[in-house]
């Protein structure tokens, strides 16, 4: 046996995947497709914000979706019914999407329709307000929502996620009159973890604040589509 | 991340002839604002590569501090959640972080066999 070496290659863990997420990334831009990673803890309305918002946006641009889920093809089912290309990524034990899933996922997306042919990607992740946040999947933009069910303190306790996140959506508000919440103090976590993130108040039960978000998306696109 | 860290373990010792080489210690880089709890990462790891060429190896883990830099007067600062990230000096929001979002294998001690 020969002496001990120390080999310093300063290489970061999850280079693998970030390199894998540069693939895809180029891969959309290729396509001239934006692609927008949606997070949020399991419940927080994802699916439900998916549904309402494809049902306008669609009419405007080409949409698809990679539905993230680790044991199901639920979801995925429900916004196939929205007539739009849909490809359910089964995660089995992962509690997110990888750069490598979404790989896989685009690649039968690509079977489905022609990419060349579609303005947006949705990527709903799996529910988990940790590890999504660390792993890049080659999205343009994040999207974290947060419904006020999950409390004020969130953004303190799952700082990564709401630090990463371009937008964040506050969901349910409809339920701000039943609950003892302060959405002053939400905000102000929120800007404490991320004073950069742009910040709607949205309900899938009134609709409120969809509006906003489909402006959001709309600018992104357009914005996207012209550089 | 485990599933990371071992993959890159993989793709080095590719290089590096793994039949001819054996690992003593991995020596990582986990900043404190990151996902990562640095005991279950050891944890896992050793569950995970057990009869594996990875068995006899061990990890250490360097934990880099969480600093902050105030934006308004530019001074550095550690940011605690209990403070909402703010700066000390002059109450400001986390904008800019300096360290802390390192998930890093800064080094590898093996010997050749």
């Amino acid at each position: 046996m020969h002496l001990p070496i120390s080999d310093k290659i300063e290489l970061n863990i999850l280079h693998q995947n970030s390199h894998q997420a540069e693939k895809n990334k180029i891969k959309f831009n290729n396509y001239n497709l934006l692609c927008l990673n949606i997070m949020s803890s399991p419940g927080a309305g994802k699916t439900r914000l998916l549904e309402i918002t494809l049902e306008d946006l669609s009419k405007k641009f080409h949409s698809a979706v990679l539905e993230g889920d680790m044991t199901t093809n639920l979801d995925a089912a429900r916004l196939e019914k929205l007539n739009i290309p849909v490809v359910p990524i089964t995660t089995g034990r992962a509690c997110h999407l990888d750069a490598n899933m979404v790989s896989g996922g685009l690649k039968l997306l690509e079977k489905k329709i022609n990419p060349n042919l579609l303005d947006i990607l949705l990527v709903e992740n799996v529910g988990n307000l940790v590890c999504p946040a660390e792993f890049e999947i080659g999205e343009h933009f994040k999207v974290a929502l947060l419904s006020i069910t999950e409390g004020e303190d969130k953004p303190l306790k799952y700082p990564i996620m709401f630090r990463e996140a371009d937008l964040i959506l506050i969901t349910k508000v409809d339920l701000l009159p039943h609950l003892n919440f302060d959405i002053n103090e939400l905000k102000s976590n929120i800007a404490s973890t991320n004073p950069k993130a742009d910040v709607i108040e949205i309900s899938s039960i009134t609709k409120s604040g969809f509006d906003l978000w489909q402006d959001w998306i709309s600018k992104k696109i357009l914005k996207f589509k012209n550089n | 991340m485990t599933k990371c860290l071992i993959l890159s373990m993989e793709e080095w010792a590719e290089k590096k002839n793994k039949k001819k080489i054996v690992v003593e210690k991995i020596n990582l880089k986990i900043g404190e604002f990151t996902c990562v709890e640095p005991i279950s990462l050891i944890n896992t790891f050793n569950a995970a590569v057990l009869g594996s060429w990875l068995d006899s190896s061990e990890i250490t883990i360097e934990t880099i501090p969480f600093e902050g830099k105030c934006s308004k007067c530019n001074r550095l600062y550690f940011p605690k959640k209990e403070n909402g990230y703010k700066s000390p000096c002059c109450n400001f929001n986390l904008e800019e972080i300096i360290s802390g979002r390192e998930l890093k294998i800064a080094s590898i001690d093996f010997k050749e066999k």
